[in-house]
């Protein structure tokens, strides 16, 4: 069974797989180094297959979509879907690509100090990593600090950091959700590289904003002010 | 093997400012990759620049549609930028992220419209446009004839396995069925396929080393 599903790491690199077959390589992609090596490579060799086809002029319009596609991330708060034609297909497709880069390592995503079950882990990686790069999300800029809130439809969000150096020894940083007076935490997290890629795992309701403090290691039960960042309310 | 982009400089449907040619040309694919997360889409641009064409080219092999086309290669390009945050470098090219981001929005769409018309061997697309500079075309060139020439010396069966996959759209069970052979014989011929495929373009890429981009 091991042998049938290594096979398909050629299929599922140039995108051949029914999607039975691609969730079944997906799960098994995230055990089995050899098949993660594998299709790493594969996907070199299918972007080898891209360069051989003529490439092409596309209107010079579509450039300037994509600009525009990310300057309106830029503003505040911007329904993507009340711009652009949104592909019902594409969270699903989305998934599926983010899963593999999950599984590759291609993807970091910060989880919370207190997701241990790798299984669980797992699921949020890839399910934060389909959230951002999901057309129908919203992304909400930020009051203080540098990066975005994206945020679906059910108020999941990603929270996106950069330029955010490691904490001080011995300190954590720490996500809250702020709707109303009391604060509620959404878990601890890391900064790699100076960058944070954190799923909130709770919903964040509409009005919300979500705030970063510096904390002891293990976290605080309420916020330690000022936060260090914070986003505008979703 | 080595498929970094060079930078393309800039032609006249594409006016590009030159300020922000002279901050970005001399970045690689990654460290733009890493702008682009920080929310500089002047380095977005730079990088459709890069990889625009060769991306656009690949969604209208597989969609041969131009609104369709230049819709894949939107959809993978808010990805790039929504995802850029989380990508590690270490871990993949930039350019075969683009592309594997592209080819699946194309190959995702192409199965939902069933567009597939057209015979995917044929060489249909010779009408491109195409207004590369000289030195990208040349660049281009070399590397697509280096990689039809790996194309060519596969086993038939397995060479038509690869393309009908990859630039036709098809999956494994489409193509079992289209040229009546059991599924497994179709995983096996692409499996061993694309492993010859790679092999063959290893030893090039060592032989020749002719890397004008080597920016890892």
């Amino acid at each position: 069974m091991d042998a049938e599903l290594h096979e398909l790491s050629a299929g599922y690199a140039l995108d051949a797989l029914e999607p039975e077959e691609r969730d079944a390589f997906e799960r098994h992609l995230a055990e089995c180094p050899q098949c993660q090596e594998e299709l790493a490579s594969f996907w070199e060799v299918a972007g080898a297959l891209a360069v051989a086809t003529e490439s092409r002029a596309p209107s010079p319009e579509l450039r300037d979509r994509i600009i525009a596609d990310a300057q309106a991330e830029k503003q505040t708060v911007v329904s993507l879907d009340s711009r652009r034609r949104i592909s019902p297909v594409l969270a699903a497709v989305t998934t599926v690509a983010a899963a593999a880069a999950i599984g590759l390592g291609i993807y970091s995503i910060s989880l919370s100090n207190d997701l241990d079950s790798t299984r669980s882990a797992l699921t949020a990686q890839e399910n934060a990593a389909a959230l951002l790069a999901d057309p129908n999300a919203t992304s909400v800029a930020l009051q203080s600090g540098t990066g975005r809130l994206v945020v679906d439809g059910e108020g999941e969000a990603v929270l996106v950091l950069n330029d955010l150096p490691a904490a001080p020894a011995g300190k954590t940083y720490q996500a809250w959700i702020v709707d109303g007076q009391v604060p509620v935490s959404a878990g601890t997290f890391a900064s790699t590289d100076d960058q944070a890629v954190v799923p909130i795992p709770q919903a964040v309701p509409d009005g919300a904003v979500v705030a970063v403090t510096i904390e002891e290691s293990g976290g605080a039960s309420s916020p330690s002010l000022p936060p260090i960042a914070a986003s505008n309310p979703v | 093997m080595r498929l970094a982009f060079k930078t393309v400089v800039p032609s006249a449907d594409q006016p590009v400012s030159w300020s922000m040619r002279k901050h970005h040309a001399h970045l690689s694919d990654e460290a733009l990759v890493a702008l682009v997360a920080r929310g500089d889409d002047s380095a977005l641009a730079e990088l459709y620049d890069r990889v625009g064409r060769v991306a656009y080219g690949l969604a209208f092999r597989v969609l041969r549609d131009d609104r369709l086309a230049e819709d894949a290669v939107q959809d993978a390009f808010l990805a790039v930028w929504r995802t850029a945050a989380a990508f590690r470098a270490e871990r993949a090219k930039a350019s075969t992220w683009i592309l594997t981001l592209v080819h699946r929005r194309a190959v995702d769409v192409v199965r939902r419209e069933e567009r597939r018309r057209t015979e995917p061997l044929d060489e249909a697309t010779r009408d491109a446009a195409t207004s590369e500079s000289a030195e990208d075309a040349a660049w281009l060139g070399f590397e697509r004839q280096r990689v039809q020439g790996a194309l060519r010396q596969l086993p038939d069966t397995q060479r038509e396995a690869i393309e009908l996959a990859y630039y036709g759209g098809y999956s494994q069970s489409e193509l079992a069925e289209r040229l009546g052979l059991p599924l497994g014989t179709i995983k096996s011929r692409m499996f061993a396929g694309l492993a010859r495929l790679r092999e063959l373009l290893d030893d090039g890429a060592e032989e020749g080393s002719w890397t004008p981009n080597s920016t890892n």
